[in-house]
This record gives structure tokens, sequence and C-alpha cells, in this order.
């Protein structure tokens, strides 16, 4: 991965980085497959999925989410989605420590899926962090009936 | 006073009531929620002892500020997010002092219990761990005995109230008629306390 070098020739721009945090470990992945798949081919936006506990069950573990947010920290600040009750605590947890998140962490209100794929589409852009909290809330704007 | 052992002590003794109640707390878990309630905390609390003992932080506020971080990293669920606010803005609230009264400590526990309110954004009467702490806290001024009795009165309380926070609360009404276990466990920390005074 070289985040900071490729994409639409805009050297070395930082990206804001993505974490989607599941319950469970496959549905973490494979929402960031998702979204880096629909966000098109060869995107420069780090994401990384914390699913599930440490020892591979369903739940939530601090230290995942920890290690995925330093993962794709790149100055730019980090936006965190979550599914739900534990998830959300937790980060919110971390989040009030304060020194467990990198800097310019957030936790995004958003659906799951549709704020993922609006997440990282819009941080693709080189959007800051404050438009691409915006566009993932944005989703729950979005009705499908 | 209490001194950083009474606080030792206090920990010890509730993880060994969660080691002990762990699978009645499962038991409560399973009709309402994802029975791992007991498994969880029995996780977390072992993950506390064993770090008190390791690291031996030498304050009230440091020994429950390192509890706190022990079971938000080691739980898995939501009760690690939420115990672990709870005794790490405990702690914190303590400050740095080697001993506190039972008075400053009373206060701590309220900050705590406010701060444990704010993140799950849970009230008196949801159905949660805040039923069994807010009557404890407000019976901490008559001593430990009747913060153990209000708690355990608290978390029986539960037994008819329909869930509102939480995965219970997705049952609406079939919540009713199960006894909350998360105000459960908290009736075991509370209790845990009066344990830790020889009471």
């Amino acid at each position: 991965m070289s985040e900071d070098t490729v994409s639409d020739g805009k050297k070395g721009e930082r990206r804001v980085g993505i974490v989607l945090v599941s319950h469970s470990a496959q549905v973490a992945a494979s929402v960031a497959e998702l979204a880096q798949g629909l966000a098109g081919a060869g995107t420069a936006v780090p994401v990384a999925p914390a699913g599930g506990t440490e020892g591979g069950g369903l739940g939530t573990s601090a230290e995942l989410i920890a290690a995925a947010a330093a993962s794709v920290d790149r100055g730019a600040g980090v936006a965190v989605l979550t599914d739900l009750g534990s998830a959300v605590l937790t980060v919110k947890a971390l989040l009030a420590e304060g020194d467990e998140l990198p800097d310019g962490t957030r936790l995004v209100d958003a659906p799951f899926v549709e704020g993922a794929v609006a997440a990282v589409v819009t941080a693709a852009t080189g959007a800051d962090l404050a438009a691409v909290e915006a566009a993932a809330a944005e989703a729950y704007a979005y009705r499908k009936v | 006073m209490l001194d950083a052992d009474f606080f030792r002590r206090w920990m010890t003794a509730t993880a060994a009531a969660v080691d002990r109640e762990a699978e009645r707390l499962t038991a409560l878990d399973s009709p309402i929620g994802d029975a791992d309630h007991g498994s969880n905390l029995q996780r977390g609390f072992t993950a506390v002892a064993t770090t008190l003992e390791k690291e031996d932080p030498q304050t009230p506020g440091a020994i429950l500020m390192l509890a706190g971080r022990q079971l938000i990293s080691t739980v898995g669920g939501a009760s690690g997010p939420l115990y672990g606010t709870l005794l790490r803005r405990t702690g914190k609230a303590l400050g740095d002092a080697g001993e506190v009264s039972e008075e400053q400590f009373a206060q701590a526990l309220r900050t705590g219990v406010d701060a444990v309110m704010v993140l799950g954004g849970a009230a008196p009467g949801d159905k949660t761990m805040i039923d069994a702490l807010v009557p404890a806290v407000d019976a901490l001024g008559d001593g430990f005995t009747a913060a153990r009795a209000a708690a355990e009165e608290g978390a029986l309380a539960t037994t008819p109230l329909q869930a509102r926070k939480g995965r219970a609360s997705y049952l609406g009404e079939r919540s009713i008629g199960h006894q909350d276990p998360g105000a459960t466990s908290s009736a075991l920390l509370i209790a845990g306390l009066a344990e830790a005074n020889g009471e």
C-alpha cells in the first residue's frame, strides 16, 4: 500500500482514514471490501476493518479498534463507523480516554453499509474529515421506499 | 478513610463474586440478551485482578483507572465500556490521594454513574445497570451495607420493567418479567464494597 503516493496526480495528499467496526469480523471485512470496490479500483483511501473479538468471536475489541485506527491514520483524521451496541459504546469510551485513538479520530453517526460507501467514496476525492463525516451521515437521509 | 488496600479488596471481591455468579448472569442474559454477560464479565474481572497484581498501582484513583481500562479492553460486550467508564471516571474523580473519605468516594462514584448514563443514554427505569447503581449511590451516605441492599432491591425491581436500552429493548414487552443481568452484576459490584469493608 502506498496511499500517499498514488491516485489522481495529487502526490503526497493525505487521505482521511476509515475504520469499520462490527460485531462480526466477516461483516467488517466485507463492508470494507464493498466500500473500496464501489469507490473504484486503486482508491488511495486507507480502510481498516475492526470486527469481532480478538478470539474471532462475535463482539467488540478495543485493541482491534485502536490498531485499525492507528493503521489508517495519515494525519488527516480518522472516521470510525460502527454497527451497534458495544461497538458504539467501545469507540465512545476509547474517544473519552483521549490517548487511545489517533488525534482527529471521530465516531461518525451513520448507517454502517451505506455510510461506509459514502465515506470511502468521499475520502477518495481528497475531502477532509468534516466532509467525509457529512457524506456518511447523509446516508441516513436516503430513503429506499 | 478508605485506602488503596480497600480498593484492591473491592476489585478482588467483585472478581470473586462475578466468578461465582457467572452462570447465573449468563442465564439471566439468555431470554433477553445474547447469553454472554457472565462469561464476558468473568473474563474482564479476572483480567482486572491479574493486572492489579502485576502493575500494583498505589492509590485508590490509580487502581480504579487501571481496572476500568482493563474492562474496556477485555470484556468484548457493552458491559466493558460501561463498567470501564464507571470505574475510570470514579477513579479520575478521586485524583491521586493516598486515601479518601467515604463521602469523597460517594461523590466520585456518583460522577462515575453519571458518566455511564451519558455514555449509554440510559435513565432510571430503562431496565439497565443504572437501576441498581443510582439507588446504591443514593444510599451510600448510610454506609456500604445500605448501598448493597439498595442495589439488590434495585436489581430485583427491574423484573417488571420493559427494557428501553440495549439488545433487550428490541424485545419490547417480551422483556417484561426478566431481571436485568446488568443491574444484577451492578449489585455484585456494590456488594463488593461492603465485603471489602468487612461488612
